[in-house]
This record gives structure tokens, C-alpha cells and sequence, in this order.
């Protein structure tokens, strides 16, 4: 056994977090900066941490994943790390010339106390920052939320600090992304465009993390949203949020400044979800839903009802992050299923709220988030009422292997699979996908696992 | 030695790599980029700083004391004190492939612990939290040991776990409880993490159990951390040659062997960066001498399994010794002369680790492939000119801060394995005993050496020299893929392995093979990209 250690009986913790469902926020920071065009990340603390966050990312994407660190050292501890970000930020505009840097803070700097306000205005003054370049910042002590909030609170950084207000109105619409995929990205662009809304999106790590192979090494690839389009998001005449949790507060922050009214949404996960999302894309845009969207929708409902008697009283065990569970527990309600055991490290009490809230449909569910949620937690829960089916991050495979269940991956890190940056998981062909990932895993089981009498040519 | 193959030269090459750095940088980075001269070895600037806003390899202390040296030994609860991050991104990422004696023997590699430390922690202190974790893990799991890793705010914030780890000890009793100060600031990379490893193992678990076990050549073998089952071909081989593995620091490892380790009568060094401290620290409390050892290539091998039949001095050892090679040898050479045609003449750079860029230049001499640049991304200037420059090594701020134990011959235990005038015997016979000669006495003259290379170096190496293979690590990979250069990880071994003794030869032969020779690279360009528009029109009109 893998897992071999874990136990049935569940005891509560109060200090120990076994196999967490969640990472810290500064990874976060980083994806989300990979998602601005010409952006070059940077991670203001120990060396590490840095290294930590692009092999993870890399791991993730199998993709370059560019990032520069203030490299600090004991002396920068205790003195601060000023000097360090300044000789930073001087560095790679001459060595490395991006448009902007992305700077996010780290346990070690929010610890000293490190202002990134100040010291970004320090460079500015010094006349570290080149005509026409930009150093953002945003705050992301890894004590502290996520990786999910690390990620909302660089798109709030990036939102505040470009969006202008013109006085101009401009005939488009923000899309503020949550957490997802640049192929989820990319897919809800397709949406826009077929619907005939004109979008911004960002931040956009579509062309950026899903780079084709030239035989050159593009070190600021064609994707991510432009300065510009990020400056004239303060001209939309509103905002969709997508993810209560990792894109909201960008829209609040932009309504603040802007005066930008938004809207949140779920991330177009699965069918309700996605019909909401495309009810308040065509509201937003004041466009009608054209035909070949409602066939898209057709072709997904069609499935589910085909494919029902494999979906109907499935248990499934989820885990991951919360704008993305929201909308996938709905699904498999949605789909028959039963989610029985959800967790996730991120904490919050809105997403604690919301998800109460979808599983008033399935009394008895087994669901916790926040510190100690962890993925030993879930597995006792599973050990306790075995379930039919693990959706999660790759980290899931030790339990589905030892526990003999089927597996679909979804979330973040996927380090064992490749997909995740090419299809979608979003809108109604995402979802199809979904659908298909799900049937896949469990038709494959009754295949393997029923006698040869039943074994069905037809399913 | 000269490079036989035709190479740009070093010189300008290295201007190239620093003109555009700001002159403070540039000054700092001429002096880790060296052209190398084996006969006289220049020096090269290691172990300093990295420039802040430089896209290094590096990582840092924690990676190198939790992730590189306590990691790999299976039945330690190893416990990350500090926010979530840490633990998370150093949980089952370095395949350190471990084999528990029976399904229910213990192993917690697969898990990930951390305290998952709050604000609140940051700002009221987390030693109640850690003693609470330290308790819940003792009641979940009842291990030999737990150990404790500080991350960044826990130095900075003064939780003191060495305090908490031995109250923790005394109030559980039958469980070895102790810290590492490895907060990821200290030192410049992870190489100040593998010395506060060495130095808590070396305190807290080496010399705890005196049961001399039997065994008639017994080593322990250091610095070897089975990536990829690396450590299981070594310990195959041993065993067929009837030696005896004492412990191993620390792949496929357990607390009971190494707390056995200082009933050894050898040392044998894999990671000379990584582990020297440990040989250094066992000869003076011990007695043990230590020997550099290199197992990574078939040559290699066969000379370190005949330095250790040597070192016993026994001849029915040494005859075993030879029959273990005589048997091992063809399989090999089928191998590598079927292969050896296809990457003879290639050219290979290698940056990478503390000791990997130089083992894996033997795998690649192999293979009849020239390594043109090389360095490390972690190591000290001995790994790259050899002990004897330790006395001349300056000890920075950085270096301070990092203790040195004062160890001292251990009263009852001290025992020299062999006496001054049989160590120097055994010297003059090429026994590396207490030393290491380096890599750039392997490498050829006018190759360049770079330490800690830098993202834009390493795009502007490959531009200027086109190698046919480049070797890294993730973070570089996809980077060097991109520009249509195979990159083959030397931390991961791309999911692959072992690459260790003469089964590990044969596995990477033929990664090598397969990567120099893939098809893919030579379908980048689409075939509408590979001919002018003019020449179609051109082809059209004459047809």
C-alpha cells in the first residue's frame, strides 16, 4: 500500500495537516502574472521558493516557466529586502527587457515586513524603471489563504494598477478568469467571439503556457493580455467575474476604481453552470444566444441523458480548489451522481456557504475546507464510506490506486498527464469532455472488473 | 587532452555571455565562468550569492536539507514547520524510490506533513502549534523518528524547534525527536541545507546503536539518494561482491541503519557536495576513513568496486570483485557498440547539481560524446578543483553562518580502520581515501566551466556551441526543448533509471540514443515553412 499508514478511524487535528489540498499563495502569484503579455514574475523572498513555484508549474504545463527572485539571504533578513528587489528590478530590465514585472511577496518578506508599495515607488523614483515599463505588485504571504487566493490577489494587483478610467466608455466587456487552464481560457475567448461579445480577458495564459515548438525559445511568448487592453478595462461597460473566489475580488477592486459594475459568475463548469455563464455573457453583451450554441448546449444534455444509468447513485470523492468545485459538485448532481466526500485546503467562509448551499441535494455529504481539510481527511472518509469514483489532482492517484477507484484528474498539479493546457474543461464542450473523462474510467472498470458472463459488447 | 571536436572559442565565447549584464554583474559573473585547463585548474568563484533578479537554477537551504538528504529514508515522519508551500512542492518530487522490507513495514515517503502555519503562528509564535503536530503524529503513527524542518518565518519569528524537539522527545519517550534550523534564507543554495543535514543526522541519529552486525567488508555509502532506484543497482552489486551495506545516507534507507552506520569499516562518497561533512565527521569521532567513489558509468564502476576491494586489502575479495565485473561487462559492451556509432562524436553540456555534472561526463565519454561546458549549480570550488584547495577557500558571511560542529574522537568508539602509513599506501595506488580531485581535472582543456549558470548563459551556450544534448533539470527543460535540443533532467532522469553501475550504464545508453537521435527534432518546421514562396512559383512556372 502506497498510503499505508492511513487510518479508518478519524481523530480530529488541530496542528498537523497531512497531504494537503492546497499549496501556497506565491504559485498562485506567479500563474497569474505568466498571464499578462510581456510579463516576467518575480518572487521576493528566499531562492527556493522561486525554484519551488516554476518546477511545480513546469511540472505542470511541461512548458518554459520564467520567473526571476530576490534571492535573499540571511543578511537580507534581517536587514530587509529592499536593496535585494531594487538590484532586482535593475537586473532584468537590462538582462532580461520585459513590458512589465510581476512582483509577489513571499512568507519570508511579509514576515520582515517588506513594503512592495514602497519599494516599487523607490525603483520608480530611483529611475530604475524604464520609460514605459511597469513594476506591479501584489501581497501574498504564503501564511495566508492559498494558492487560489495568491492567484486572486495578483489579478487584483494587476487590475488596480492598470485599469484606467477614460471617461470614454468602450463597447466591450471584462471577463476577469478565475483559476483555470489557458485551453479553458481559450475555449471561453471561442464562446465570446461565437456569441459575438466583444471580451477581455484576463488574465490570459493561453499562447503563454500552451506555446508550440518553433525551434526557438520565445522567453515572452504571443499570448497574455497586453498593458493596453489591461489599461482599457476601466473603459468596459462591466465585468464578469469568473469565480467567486479567485476573480472577484479584481472586479470589486475595479468597480472601486473605475466605477465598473460586475457581475460574478461560476466557472462555466458542467451544464448549469455554464448556462448561467452564457445567460450573463449575452446580458452583458446584449447579444442574443446564437443557434450553434444552443446545439452545443444539445449535444451535452443529449449524452447525459443517453449515458444516464452509468452516472445515476456514482459516489464520488472530490478535492481541489473552490471556484472549480463549486460548479463540478453541481455537475455531478446534475449527471445523478452522489458527492459524498469534498475537501479543500483553501479557506473561506463564501465557499463554505456556497457549497452547503448545492449540497442541500445530497444529504450526508462529508465536506471541509481550510487548514487540517486535507487529503489524509478525505481518504479516512473514503475508508469509512467507499466510494465509486476520485476526482482530484494527480496527488489522488496514491489514494485511487490503493483503494482501488477510478480516477479522473482534474485540478492543480496534474504532473502525470498531459490534456489539461489543450481541452478544455469548460463551457459545453468542456463539460462533454468531462462527461467523457468520467464514462471513460468507469466503463473501463466494469470491463475489467465484471465476469466474463456479463461482459457487454454494447454499453 | 584536447577536445576533438571542433569548438568555438572559450574566450569570446565568455565575453558574449556577460556583455549585457550590468557592470557590477558582469564582473561578478566573469569570475564564475572559467575556460578550463586541466593541468593547471583554474579558479572558479563557487558558493556565492546569486544576483538578485538573475533566473537561476538554485534553489535553497530547506530544498537541499529536507528534500536532498532527509527525504529519501522511508521511516522518518519528516515534518515541515512553517506555511503549507514548503512541504507541498518537496512531497514525492525528487524520486527517491524506497522498498520497505514487508507491506507493513513502515514508509512514510509518500506523505506530506506541515503545520501549515497561520498568520496568527506568524505573529504569536507556532511552537504550541508544532508540539500540538509533533503529538498528533506520534499518536496517528508511533515512528522511530520525527523530524522537524524550519522554513523561512520560523527563524525570523524565534520559534525554537530544537527546544520543542527535545521536549517533545523526553515527554514521548520511545520516539527520536529533532530539529534542522534550514530556513530557506540561509546560506546561497541548497548546499547550506545539506550541511545542516549532515550535521543533525551526524548529532541526532549516527552512533545511537552499537550492535556490530556481521559482515566481513562493511561500508556505508554516502551520498547516494536512489533517484530512479539508483541506490538498488549499487546495493545488487555490492552484494554480489559479498559486501556488506552497513547504511545508506540516505536512499532506501532507515533510521536503524544509519544510527548502525558507525559500525562500518568504510565510507564511500556518491555526493562528495552533499555529504562530505558526514565522512569528514565519522573519521574523527569513528575512525572511519572515507573514500570518493563514482558509480555512474560502466568504467567507473568497475574502478570504484575495485578501489573498495582494495581498500579491505583481501584477496579472495578482490578475485570476487573481478568475477562480478567479468560477469557484468559483456552485457554492456553489446550494448554500447551497437549504440556507440550512433552518438560518436555528439557533444554534451551538463549543468547541473553538485556532483552529477561531473559522474555523468563519464557516461557521455562512453558513448564516444564530448562534454563541451560544464558546471554546477550548487557545488564549492573543490568540487570543481579538488580538496586540495580547501585551505585556500575564504569563508564568506554566508559560509559563517552555517555551523561547523567541533567533533572530537569518541572515547569508546574511536577506532582507526588503518593506520596513517596504510592510508598513504592506499593513496598511492589512486585510492581517492579523504579526497576528491574534482572535475575540471577530467574535462579537456579550452571546455568552459560555468557555476551557476544563468537562464541567458545557458540560451546563449546553446546558440553559440549547438550542443546535441544539454543536461539540467525541470525548470530548464522545456526552456532548451524549445530551441530544438533534447534536455535530459540529471535530477529526475526525465522519470527513467536507474542510471547507476552497469545496468544503470545500459539504461542511459540508450536514453541517450533515443534522445539524440529522435526523429522529432527534425520535423519542427512545417513543410510549407521549409520552402521559399519564390521556389513554389518558381517550381510552378517550370512545370
Amino acid at each position: 500500500m502506497l498510503l499505508r499508514h492511513t487510518t479508518k478511524e478519524v481523530k480530529e487535528r488541530e496542528g498537523l495537516t497531512i497531504n494537503p489540498a492546497k499549496t501556497c499563495q506565491p504559485i498562485g502569484a506567479m500563474y497569474a502574472a505568466l498571464g499578462i503579455h510581456g510579463c516576467l514574475p518575480h518572487s521576493h523572498g528566499s531562492q527556493g521558493c522561486c525554484s519551488y513555484h516554476r518546477s511545480t508549474l513546469t511540472r505542470h504545463y511541461k512548458e518554459p516557466v520564467m520567473a526571476a527572485t530576490s534571492s535573499f539571504t540571511e543578511g537580507a533578513s534581517v536587514f530587509g529586502g529592499q536593496a535585494n528587489l531594487l538590484s532586482a528590478i535593475e537586473t532584468i530590465f537590462t538582462v532580461y527587457d520585459p513590458e512589465v514585472i510581476a512582483v509577489h511577496s513571499t512568507c519570508l518578506s511579509e514576515t520582515i515586513g517588506d513594503d512592495l508599495q514602497q519599494i516599487t515607488k523607490k525603483a520608480s523614483d530611483d529611475g530604475k524603471i524604464p520609460e514605459g515599463k511597469y513594476v506591479i505588485y501584489a501581497s501574498t504571504p504564503s501564511f495566508v489563504g492559498s494558492h487560489i487566493t495568491g492567484y486572486a490577489n495578483m489579478v487584483t494587483g494587476m487590475t488596480e494598477q492598470f485599469a484606467v478610467s477614460t471617461g470614454e466608455k468602450k463597447d466591450q466587456v471584462n471577463v476577469i478568469a478565475g483559476w483555470m487552464e489557458p485551453s479553458d481560457m481559450r475555449e471561453i475567448k471561442s464562446l465570446a467571439s461565437r456569441l459575438g461579445v466583444k471580451i477581455v480577458l484576463f488574465p490570459d495564459t493561453s499562447d503563454v503556457l500552451d506555446a508550440p515548438q518553433t525551434g526557438k525559445h520565445e522567453f515572452y511568448p504571443k499570448g497574455g493580455i497586453t498593458i493596453d487592453e489591461l489599461k482599457s478595462a476601466g473603459d468596459s461597460k462591466c465585468s464578469l467575474a469568473v469565480g467567486c473566489i479567485s476573480a472577484e475580488p479584481a472586479a470589486i477592486a475595479l468597480e472601486k476604481k473605475c466605477k465598473v459594475p460586475f457581475e460574478t459568475v461560476d466557472m462555466p463548469i458542467g451544464l448549469s453552470a455554464t448556462d448561467r455563464f452564457i445567460m450573463a455573457l449575452s446580458k452583458a453583451g446584449s447579444v442574443k444566444v446564437p443557434d450553434e450554441i444552443t446545439a452545443e448546449r444539445g449535444r451535452l444534455v443529449d449524452v447525459m441523458a443517453d449515458m444516464e444509468q452509468y452516472f445515476y447513485g456514482k459516489k464520488v470523492a472530490l478535492f481541489g480548489d473552490p471556484d472549480q468545485l463549486i460548479p463540478l459538485t453541481e455537475f455531478l448532481l446534475d449527471l445523478g451522481m452522489i458527492p459524498a466526500h469534498i475537501v479543500s485546503g483553501t479557506p473561506g467562509l463564501r465557499f463554505e456557504k456556497r457549497m452547503k448551499e448545492i449540497l442541500e441535494r445530497a444529504p450526508g455529504a462529508n465536506f471541509r475546507n481550510g487548514p487540517q481539510a486535507d487529503m489524509f481527511l478525505m481518504h479516512q472518509w473514503i475508508k469509512n464510506e467507499p466510494v465509486d469514483l476520485l476526482i482530484g489532482n494527480t496527488y489522488g492517484k496514491y489514494i485511487a490506486r490503493d483503494e482501488d477507484i477510478p480516477f479522473v484528474r482534474f485540478g492543480f498539479p496534474i504532473l502525470d498527464r498531459i490534456g489539461h493546457s489543450y481541452f478544455p474543461n469548460v463551457g459545453y464542450s468542456g463539460s462533454l469532455r468531462l462527461v467523457e473523462k468520467i464514462l471513460g474510467v468507469l466503463m473501463d472498470r466494469q470491463d475489467r472488473t465484471s465476469l466474463e458472463e456479463k461482459f457487454e459488447l454494447v454499453m | 587532452m584536447e577536445a576533438k571536436v571542433l569548438i568555438p572559442d572559450p574566450s569570446k565565447i565568455k565575453e558574449e555571455l556577460i556583455n549585457k549584464y550590468p557592470a557590477k554583474v558582469a564582473k561578478k559573473r566573469s569570475k564564475s565562468i572559467v575556460v578550463n585547463d586541466p593541468e593547471i585548474v583554474p579558479e572558479v568563484q563557487a558558493n556565492v550569492r546569486t544576483v538578485p533578479g538573475i533566473i537561476t537554477q538554485r534553489g535553497c537551504s530547506y530544498a537541499g536539507c529536507k528534500g536532498v538528504v532527509l527525504g529519501p529514508t522511508r521511516d522518518i515522519v519528516n515534518i515541515v514547520h512553517g506555511p503549507i508551500g514548503c512541504s507541498f512542492y518537496a512531497w514525492l518530487t525528487r524520486r527517491n524510490q524506497t522498498r520497505p522490507e514487508t507491506p507493513e513495514h513502515e514508509n512514510y515517503i509518500t506523505y506530506c506533513f506541515s503545520t501549515d502555519m497561520q498568520e496568527e503562528h506568524v505573529v504569536f509564535g507556532g511552537e504550541k502549534k508544532l508540539k500540538v503536530a509533533i503529538q498528533e503524529a506520534y499518536d496517528l503513527f508511533h515512528p522511530k523518528a520525527i523530524a522537524i524542518f524550519s522554513t523561512c518565518p520560523v527563524g525570523l519569528i524565534g520559534d525554537d524547534v530544537h527546544a520543542v524537539s527535545r521536549e517533545m522527545k523526553e515527554k514521548l519517550g520511545d520516539c527520536n525527536v529533532f530539529g534542522f534550523s534550514c530556513e530557506g534564507y540561509r546560506g546561497v543554495s541548497q548546499s547550506a541545507g545539506h550541511h545542516i543535514a549532515n550535521n543533525g543526522v551526524f548529532k541526532h541519529m549516527v552512533g545511537n546503536n552499537n550492535e556490530v552486525k556481521p559482515g566481513k567488508f562493511k561500508l556505508n555509502l554516502l551520498g547516494e539518494y536512489n533517484i530512479g532506484g539508483d541506490a538498488f543497482e549499487i546495493e545488487r552489486l555490492l552484494e554480489k561482491c559479498g559486501i556488506t551495506l552497513v547504511a545508506s545516507f540516505s536512499g532506501n534507507s532507515t533510521v536503524g541503519a544509519i544510527e548502525n552506520a558507525h559500525t562500518a569499516d568504510l565510507n564511500v562518497i556518491m555526493c562528495h557536495r552533499s555529504i562530505n561533512y558526514m565522512g569528514d565527521m565519522m573519521e574523527t569521532k569513528y575512525g572511519i576513513p572515507w573514500m570518493k567513489v563514482n558509480f555512474v558509468g560502466a568504467e567507473s564502476t568497475a574502478k570504484s568496486l575495485r578501489k573498495i576491494a582494495e581498500y579491505f586489502g583481501d584477496e579472495e575479495l578482490k578475485a570476487r570483485v573481478e568475477e562480478v565485473i567479468a560477469e557484468e561487462v559483456p552485457a554492456v559492451k553489446a550494448i554500447i557498440d551497437e549504440i556507440r556509432p550512433r552518438t560518436e562524436g555528439k557533444t554534451a553540456m551538463l549543468f547541473v547539481g553538485g556532483s552529477r555534472a561531473h559522474h555523468y561526463q563519464d557516461l557521455f565519454s562512453e558513448l564516444g560524446m564530448t562534454t563541451l561546458a560544464a558546471g554546477y549549480e550548487f557545488a564549492h570550488r573543490d568540487d570543481y578543483e579538488g580538496r586540495e584547495v580547501l585551505p585556500k577557500i575564504k569563508i564568506d558571511a554566508d559560509s559563517k553562518n552555517i555551523e561547523e560542529l567541533k567533533v572530537t574522537a569518541d572515547p569508546e568508539l574511536y577506532n582507526p580502520r588503518k593506520s596513517e602509513a596504510e592510508l598513504e599506501e592506499l593513496k598511492a595506488k589512486g585510492l581517492e581515501i579523504n579526497g576528491y580531485e574534482g572535475m575540471m581535472k577530467q574535462m579537456m582543456k579550452k571546455t568552459l566551466v560555468v557555476d551557476d549558470v544563468s537562464h541567458y548563459e545557458s540560451e546563449k551556450l546553446i546558440e553559440m556551441y549547438k550542443p546535441d544534448i544539454f543536461c539540467a533539470g525541470i525548470k530548464e527543460k522545456y526552456v532548451v526543448q524549445k530551441m530544438g535540443v533534447p534536455l535530459k533532467q540529471l535530477h529526475s532522469y526525465d522519470y527513467g533509471g536507474p542510471y547507476t553501475g552497469f545496468k544503470g550504464a545500459v539504461n542511459f545508453y540508450k536514453d541517450i540514443d533515443r534522445m539524440v537521435n529522435n526523429p522529432v527534432w527534425k520535423m519542427i518546421k512545417a513543410p510549407w515553412e521549409k520552402s521559399e514562396p519564390e521556389s513554389l512559383e518558381a517550381s510552378y512556372v517550370a512545370s
